[in-house]
């Protein structure tokens, strides 16, 4: 018999198991925080004494260094937890169900981090803490859509048929996502045009830019650490009855 | 639903048949309980006598505020019958019937909300004209108010839908499928809204019209998929 090759590694299928997940997830936790903590603090030290001003709009931009990673990851939360909802949905996968439930949270806080860097930074900027702008707006809407899902998963006391009915919703909430990406680009807004982008090269000093990129790149970090204390945590209290929880429980 | 069933010589039932008969029966058990029918909208003519008592019943500032006011009156009366949708259904366990027949879901679903909007969109859509006179709205912004309603409704009671679908199991569903579904009404709103002040105004309103064309096209094609799917989670949780 011919051996199939395999074209994911081991502990790519391990995922799918509570018990593996947690520890593997367990694994790789130090090294993603150390390196959240190392760009974070670099980034931001970097950022706020050393990036030379904007030539218009003084300190005041510095802002951008919050604001831009938290809009990136607001929006990205929502992918995964899509993505991860229809893995549940399709696979039947209670792993993906949890990665689902613990995107939720995070990615609610980091769109209302972006939501008030923004207003703050649009008080002196634009003359009022708000606009109704097609970008602020879409914003607001991707807040609502995780406030939504949330909502809807607390509301069903099956933790199956919440995790169900959460995916579905916040499928239903993807057409949202391309509308806020877009909106700069669609409608001719007040709000400035992405920063970065893949294809082109930003229109900053490097000075500028790179201690964004750490920032994002330092966001997605820590991005990683919440999401696995959380998903290490959800597995714990959904599999509170199996053995093994039992026996790390008792082992402690 | 009249007839008893016999098992061992089950007629066989076509999609076309079946989506008929979904409606008509769908129409029929809505028209008998005449009081339910005209609670939209009566909410509808209420929230918009709100407006000029609450804000101020100048005819020149109502003018101005009318396609907003009628928009947003109109999405919250479907929301407000959106809960009853498939509840009845759920209650006496024909939905879980409908579910378990052979013929795909989609069908039932999109018979179920067509009798929905022609028993709420519909007659919105049909009163708007009197809500307008007494909001002053413009003559010249009603056929564009009543081409966005008639574009706009359909795609309300599509989304609204499969928040009811995935509220139907709760208790409490009420408070819960705004909250699932008014952030998915906000683009329908824009355009809908758009369109009204286009009219008025004297531009085109064409743009605005396709949007919510396809803003329905989406909503014809994807929606049904999503209520199938939920109602499917709903029953079996």
């Amino acid at each position: 018999m011919v051996e199939k090759k395999k074209w994911l590694p081991r502990w790519f299928y391990q995922l799918a198991s509570p018990r593996w997940c947690y520890q593997i997830c367990g694994k790789l936790l130090p090294g993603f925080a150390v390196a959240a903590l190392i760009l974070l603090l670099g980034g931001i030290v970097w950022a706020l004494l050393f990036a030379p001003a904007d030539y218009q709009q003084g300190n005041s931009f510095r802002i951008i260094y919050l604001h831009v990673p938290s809009a990136i990851l607001a929006q990205s939360c929502y992918m995964m937890m899509a993505v991860a909802g229809a893995i549940g949905l399709i696979w039947k996968m209670k792993v993906a169900d949890m990665v689902a439930k613990s995107c939720a949270p995070i990615g609610a806080t980091m769109a209302v981090l972006a939501l008030l860097t923004g207003a703050i930074w649009g008080k002196p900027t634009w003359g009022s803490w708000w606009v109704w702008d097609a970008r602020l707006t879409s914003m607001l809407i991707l807040l609502f859509l995780y406030l939504g899902v949330m909502a809807l998963n607390s509301a069903i006391e099956s933790e199956s048929t919440a995790a169900q009915a959460s995916a579905v919703l916040s499928l239903v909430g993807l057409v949202n996502i391309p509308i806020i990406k877009y909106s700069v680009d669609w409608w001719n807004t007040l709000h400035q045009p992405a920063t970065f982008t893949l294809t082109e090269r930003p229109a900053m000093p490097a000075e500028m830019w790179v201690p964004l990129l750490m920032m994002v790149v330092g966001f997605y970090c820590f991005f990683a650490v919440s999401l696995m204390l959380r998903l290490r945590n959800e597995i714990l209290r959904r599999e509170r009855r199996a053995g093994w929880v039992r026996d790390l429980l008792l082992s402690k | 639903m009249n007839q008893p069933l016999n098992p061992q010589r089950r007629p066989a039932i076509g999609m076309g048949a079946l989506f008929a008969a979904t409606l008509k029966r769908d129409l029929k058990l809505s028209l008998r309980r005449k009081s339910e029918l005209v609670n939209p909208l009566i909410f509808f003519l209420m929230v918009i006598t709100l407006f000029p008592l609450g804000v101020s019943p100048e005819p020149g500032f109502l003018a101005e505020l009318a396609p907003g006011v009628i928009w947003v009156a109109a999405l919250l009366a479907t929301l407000l019958s959106m809960d009853s949708l498939f509840r009845t259904d759920f209650d006496d366990g024909s939905l879980e019937q409908l579910l378990l027949s052979p013929q795909p879901v989609m069908l039932v679903v999109c018979a179920k909300v067509l009798a929905h909007w022609m028993l709420t969109g519909l007659a919105l859509t049909l009163v708007a004209p009197l809500i307008s006179v007494m909001l002053f709205l413009p003559a010249e912004g009603v056929p564009g108010l009543m081409l966005s309603l008639l574009l706009g409704t359909p795609t309300l009671s599509l989304v609204g839908a499969i928040g009811a679908a995935l509220t139907v199991g709760l208790k409490r569903g009420g408070v819960l499928i705004s909250l699932l579904v008014l952030p998915l009404y906000i683009p329908v709103l824009i355009f809908g809204t758009g369109a009204v002040q286009a009219a008025v105004t004297g531009l085109p309103l064409d743009g605005y019209l396709a949007l919510l064309g396809a803003l329905l096209a989406l909503g014809t094609v994807l929606a049904p998929l999503a209520i199938g799917a939920a109602l499917r989670i709903s029953v079996s949780g």
